[in-house]
């Protein structure tokens, strides 16, 4: 055998070996989180090793316990979803109607200093957040905002808006001129255009754009923690997390059942939009 | 309608002048109008919520500022150099910045190579292609507190599988207490880094893959050369400036990194960055100014960084 036919033929094992390899090393975390949400805390000191629910074990108690109010003696989970949930798609929101004309500026109007509006984006997209949490915190505490979700929705928005505009560009330049200066010649003004033609044909992009965006909202921590901390019925679900698991009270189980709960709707939206952005790329090809 | 043929711009406007008696805007200025009206709000909130913080941020960093006495401090109070001749001066800053360096190397560095494997690996099609692209995708898309959080129990001492199966099939006499000890945690962090953002360059090294032509490989192919040196000689010259590219980036976004240090170690056991760090002067010692001082200087050295990287690479991206 020659070198090429060795190399073919081991390459070809190795890459169904490296597939099954990466399928494990991605997915044992997640499967792992699901498998120890469901085990009761004293089987799973006896046992740590196994990976799968031994028979008899399967309890949801973790799940109701992290969900109960603290007056019933529960972790809280509820208020942090709500909480998670109305900022998440608040910021969401705010930033679809801000970003939207923004973008539509940058990818179709000649204005001055458009250029510098995409570098800018770009450079406030890689600067250290942690810059811009100093003056936020120092701020926050002087306007009594600290504590607010309000406060937090307007951080969001800023986090998320350079992505957005950046996202929702790339797509408008992808729908022909033509199209809107039809509309144009039959009477319809700029804000029309956008409304009627430009939108519609986006709208693809502008779903991907806005699960993105709640994706980011929801995930959040940092910020979050500056703000929130010493409120907790303001909590997210990622603070209420974190510090609840840096104490020793909280079994780790339950604290499972905990992260399955902020991991799933991620989960799911991601597999939802997966399909949604191929849709949105393809749907946005020149029709003629 | 009185509209103008649309040749005069890529974009069709509909507007009419709005104010009759004066001379009608031309077609180009009510563009231009529009265009900023309609990215004006953006604008301030970037401006508001980023923009304004960053200069402030400057200026807290030549300030004496505690939260204590921070009612008392004005935006221009008086200036002074002692926050950061301080902050260059603490014993653990120097360590922290090399921590940070080591840390956003290793990440970006571990994350492209495990990114470009699993691009070349499901770069052909194959059954149940799209599914095994989802779930690489995974780690990069969930939530850093539950990662980190699985993370840390998987590599418990006491709860972990991690260190139950080390003893049981690889012979080790105690169980490693990877995040808390200072000869595994660095590493552990990186690790973590790689396995959580690999799928950033997957994505774009896959993208970037496809687009190379096949005729390229077919020729090659011919000539004789085999798989391996058709990777080498073939596409890795097609990825270089894509690799380049996400090499940045990362580098910059680990660079800039905070949770997933804070949530794995809290910045214990030789891994504290320097976002890690201002976030400890910022809460548990209120120094507002050393804090400040400590993220401009981390913002500089970055900027110094990135200087360096386009200098020596941004122009040969340009040739490319």
């Amino acid at each position: 055998m020659d070198r090429d036919r060795i190399e073919t033929v081991s390459l070809r094992w190795l890459r169904r070996l490296v597939i099954a390899a990466f399928l494990v090393v991605t997915l044992l975390p997640f499967w792992y989180m699901l498998v120890l949400s469901v085990r009761p805390i004293e089987r799973l000191l006896l046992d740590p090793g196994s990976l799968l629910v031994p028979f008899g074990e399967l309890t949801v108690a973790t799940y109701a316990e992290v969900l109960k109010s603290v007056e019933d003696g529960g972790q809280g989970f509820l208020t942090f979803i709500r909480n998670s949930g109305v900022v998440a798609l608040a910021a969401t929101a705010l930033t679809l109607v801000i970003a939207i004309p923004g973008a539509y500026a940058v990818s179709r109007l000649r204005f001055f200093g458009r250029r510098q509006v995409s570098a800018l984006f770009l450079a406030v997209y890689l600067f250290p957040s942690i810059v811009i949490a100093i003056p936020l915190f120092v701020v926050f505490t002087r306007a009594g905002l600290r504590g607010s979700l309000v406060g937090l929705v307007l951080v969001y928005i800023s986090q998320t808006l350079p992505v957005s505009v950046y996202m929702l560009k790339n797509y408008f330049d992808t729908i022909p001129v033509s199209l809107e200066e039809s509309a144009a010649i039959d009477g319809a003004g700029r804000l029309g255009i956008i409304r009627r033609v430009s939108l519609p044909l986006a709208a693809p992009s502008v779903m991907a754009v806005a699960l993105y965006d709640f994706m980011i909202a929801w995930n959040e921590f940092l910020f979050a923690l500056l703000f929130l901390v010493d409120r907790p019925n303001r909590w997210t679900v990622s603070l209420g997390l974190s510090l609840l698991s840096d104490g020793v009270e909280v079994p780790k189980t339950v604290l499972m059942a905990g992260s399955v709960i902020l991991t799933l709707p991620i989960v799911i939206l991601f597999f939802a939009s997966e399909r949604l952005l191929t849709e949105g790329l393809t749907s946005g090809a020149e029709k003629g | 309608m009185t509209t103008t043929a649309p040749e005069a711009g890529r974009s069709p406007t509909g507007e009419r002048p709005r104010r009759p008696g004066r001379r009608p805007l031309t077609l180009r200025r009510r563009e231009s109008r529009a265009g900023l009206a309609l990215v004006t709000p953006t604008l301030l909130v970037v401006v508001a919520v980023i923009g304004i913080p960053i200069v402030w941020t400057v200026v807290l960093a030549f300030q004496r500022v505690r939260l204590a006495t921070l009612r008392r401090t004005g935006l221009f109070g008086e200036l002074t150099l002692d926050n950061v001749d301080r902050v260059l001066h603490t014993p653990g800053f120097a360590d922290t910045l090399w921590t940070t360096v080591v840390y956003s190397a290793g990440g970006t560095v571990g994350s492209i190579l495990v990114g470009l494997v699993a691009a070349l690996v499901v770069r052909r099609p194959f059954r149940g292609r799209t599914i095994v692209r989802a779930s690489m995708l995974l780690p990069y898309v969930a939530p850093v507190v539950a990662m980190t959080f699985v993370w840390q129990v998987m590599l418990d001492p006491q709860l972990g599988f991690v260190n139950d199966w080390g003893r049981r099939f690889l012979g080790w006499d105690a169980p490693v207490p990877f995040l808390s000890q200072e000869s595994t945690a660095l590493w552990t962090v990186i690790a973590f880094e790689a396995w959580r953002y690999f799928p950033f360059a997957f994505l774009f090294l896959l993208a970037r893959l496809q687009a190379v032509p096949g005729e390229l490989e077919e020729a090659a192919r011919v000539d004789g050369a085999t798989p391996t040196q058709r990777f080498r000689h073939i596409l890795l010259p097609q990825l270089m400036p894509v690799i380049a590219l996400i090499g940045v980036l990362r580098f910059i976004m680990t660079f800039n990194k905070f949770d997933d240090v804070y949530l794995l170690t809290g910045g214990s056991a030789g891994t504290e960055v320097v976002s890690v760090r201002v976030y400890q002067f910022l809460t548990a010692r209120t120094d507002i100014g050393a804090a400040a001082a400590q993220a401009v200087v981390l913002a500089v050295v970055l900027i110094v960084f990135v200087a360096i990287y386009l200098r020596f690479f941004g122009g040969r991206r340009e040739e490319a």
